[in-house]
C-alpha cells in the first residue's frame, strides 16, 4: 500500500521546523523514516503534515566526554556504533546498537527517532532506560531535558509533546569498577528479539555493590529491574536463579504471534543469568 | 483534492533527472515509474525483504522507506548503475553469474547493491561477514549458499581490479 496524501516540509533551520510543527496538530516529524514509513505505507498514520528534520544543522553529530555520550537527533545507527569514543566511554551503546536492526536500515535510522519511537522491543529506549539517561528536546517554550523516568509512558509512547522535536540524547559514561553486557535472541539476527536484556553490575573488590537488569520485546514498555537484593553481593548458580526469579516476579511477559509468554519468560531467565554473569567478569577484568 | 506536487532533481546513477512528484511518492516507485528504472524491485515495501536497497551516497537504504523528495540532493546508485562504463558486467554482477547467485531474479537488484557497498567498506570479508552482509536481505530461491560463494567471489574480482588499476 502506499501512504495517504500529506503536505512536505524540509526546514533549514529548528526554529523554522518547530514552527512548522506549532502551525498544525496533525504534523509529525520525519527523521531516518526506518518506523515511519511502514507505518504511513500501511496507513497506520495518516499526518496531515511530515517536517523533514534531516537539513538541520548542528543535529548530526556524536560527542563523546568523562560524562557520558551525546547523540545528535541525526545520527544515524551506523555512525553511532562505529565511533570508537562511544565505545569506550559507554561500551553498553554500541553491544546494543550491533542488534538494531540491519547495516542497511542502520545507515538511515536514527537513535534518537528509535528513542522516541518508544517501542519496547527496541533496543536503545531499554538501554537508555537502564543507563538512566534523558532526552533533551526543543518546543515553542525552549530546551527541556526528559529524564528516562518520565519519557516512557505506554505502549509506542513517549512523552513528548507533538510540537516538540527531539535535538539530543545523554547516555551516561560507565561507571568505575563497573561492568555491561547485552544479549538477545531473535529469529535472525537483525530481526526484533523475541527478547533481550542488558545487564551493568558495580563491584566493591569482590562484592556485588549493585545490579540492573534491563528487558526489551517482555513487556510493553521497555523494563529495568533492581537485582542488588537477590544478588546478595555475589555471582553463583544460586543467587544467579534468585535473581531471575525476583525479575520474573516483577516482569508479566506477554504473548504475541512471535512467542508465547512461557518461552519469553524462559528466554528471560536464562539471559538474565548470561548477561549478570558476562557484566560481572567485564567489572572483574576492569578493576584487575 | 489536487494533490500537491514537488518538482524535483534526482541524481541517478550520475545521470540529473527531473520529475514532479506529490511528497508521498517513495523513492523506489519514483525510481520505477517516474524514471523508468526498474531495475529496483518492490518485494514488501516496509523494509523487510530488501529487493529495494539503493545506494544513496554510496550507502545501501531502503529506496521503499525514503520519500523521493526526501532523495533530492543525494546521489543515487541503482542497479543499473552498477555495470562498467563499456557496458560489461561490474565485479558483483560477475560473481553472481559466476557463482549462480541468483535464479528467479527478484531479490538479485537488492543483494546486488548492498554487496557493492559492502566490499567496499570490507575488501576480504570472512564467510561469515560475508553472510552477515547480506543478512538483511531476503531470496526465496537459492538458499543463499551461493550468495554468500558470490560476495566472497565479488570481493576477489574487486580487489583484483584495484590492482590493476594500481
Ligand atoms: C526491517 C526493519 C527492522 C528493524 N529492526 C529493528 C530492531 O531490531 N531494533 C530496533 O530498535 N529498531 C529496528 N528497526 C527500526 C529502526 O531502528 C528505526 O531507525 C527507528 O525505530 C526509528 O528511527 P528513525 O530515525 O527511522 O525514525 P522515524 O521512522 O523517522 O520516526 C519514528 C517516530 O519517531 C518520531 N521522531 C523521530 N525523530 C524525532 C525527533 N528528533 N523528534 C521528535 N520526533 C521524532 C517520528 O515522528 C515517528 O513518530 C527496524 C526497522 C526496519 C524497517
Ligand atoms: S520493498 Fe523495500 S525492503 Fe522490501
Ligand atoms: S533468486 Fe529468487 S528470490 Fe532470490
Amino acid at each position: 500500500m502506499k501512504p495517504a496524501p500529506f503536505d512536505y516540509v524540509r526546514p533549514g533551520s529548528l526554529e523554522e521546523a518547530l514552527q512548522a510543527l506549532a502551525g498544525h496538530p496533525g504534523a509529525k516529524v520525519l527523521a531516518g523514516g526506518q518506523s515511519l514509513v511502514p507505518l504511513l505505507s500501511m496507513r497506520l498514520a495518516a499526518p496531515a503534515v511530515l517536517v523533514d528534520i534531516n537539513d538541520l544543522p548542528d543535529l548530526d553529530h556524536v560527542r563523546v566526554s568523562a560524562d557520558g555520550v551525546r547523540i545528535g537527533a541525526l545520527a544515524r545507527h551506523a555512525a553511532v556504533l562505529r565511533d570508537p569514543d562511544v565505545a569506550r566511554v559507554q561500551p553498553l551503546v554500541p553491544l546494543a546498537l550491533a542488534n538494531v536492526a540491519h547495516a542497511t536500515i542502520r545507515n538511515r535510522g536514527t537513535t534518537v527517532g528509535s528513542l522516541v519511537h518508544a517501542d519496547a522491543a527496541a533496543e536503545m529506549p531499554m538501554v537508555l532506560r537502564l543507563l538512566d539517561g534523558s532526552l533533551d528536546v526543543a518546543g515553542p517554550g525552549g530546551r527541556r531535558t526528559i529524564p528516562v523516568a518520565e519519557l516512557y509512558v505506554g505502549p509506542l509512547e513517549s512523552s513528548l509533546h507533538h510540537d516538540e522535536i527531539a535535538v539530543e540524547a545523554f547516555f551516561p559514561a560507565l561507571a568505575p569498577h563497573t561492568g555491561v553486557a547485552f544479549e538477545e535472541i531473535a529469529r535472525r539476527h537483525g530481526d526484533y528479539a523475541m527478547c533481550g536484556v542488558a545487564a551493568v553490575v558495580t563491584l566493591d573488590g569482590d562484592r556485588v555493590v549493585q545490579a540492573r537488569a534491563g528487558y526489551l520485546s517482555v513487556s510493553d514498555v521497555p523494563a529495568v529491574i533492581d537485582l542488588t537484593d537477590a544478588l546478595g553481593g555475589e555471582v553463583t548458580e544460586a543467587s544467579l536463579a534468585a535473581a531471575a526469579d525476583a525479575a520474573l516476579e516483577q516482569l508479566e511477559p506477554e504473548t504475541d504471534i512471535h512467542a508465547t509468554a512461557d518461552y519469553r519468560a524462559h528466554l528471560a531467565r536464562v539471559l538474565t543469568a548470561r548477561v549478570v554473569t558476562a557484566a560481572h567478569e567485564n567489572a572483574r577484568e576492569a578493576r584487575s | 483534492m489536487t494533490e500537491q506536487t514537488h518538482e524535483i532533481r534526482l541524481n541517478v546513477n550520475g545521470v540529473e533527472h527531473e520529475a514532479a512528484v506529490p511528497a508521498r511518492r517513495l523513492l523506489s516507485d519514483a525510481l520505477r515509474h517516474d524514471l523508468g528504472l526498474t531495475g529496483t524491485h518492490v518485494g514488501c515495501e516496509h523494509g523487510v525483504c530488501g529487493a529495494c536497497t539503493v545506494l544513496v551516497d554510496g550507502q545501501p537504504m531502503r529506496s521503499c522507506l525514503m520519500f523521493a523528495v526526501s532523495a533530492a540532493g543525494h546521489e543515487i546508485t541503482t542497479v543499473e548503475g552498477l555495470a562498467r562504463p563499456d557496458g560489461e558486467l561490474g565485479p558483483v554482477q560477475q560473481a553472481f553469474r559466476e557463482c549462480h547467485g541468483l535464479q528467479c531474479g527478484f531479490c538479485t537488484p537488492g543483494f546486488l547493491t548492498t554487496i557493492t557497498a559492502g566490499i567496499a567498506e570490507n575488501p576480504d570479508p570472512t564467510e561469515d561477514e560475508a553472510r552477515d552482509m547480506v543478512a538483511g536481505n531476503l531470496c526465496r530461491c537459492t538458499g543463499y549458499q551461493n550468495i554468500v560463494k558470490a560476495v566472497c567471489r565479488a570481493a576477489e574480482l574487486a580487489r583484483a581490479d584495484e590492482d590493476g588499476a594500481a
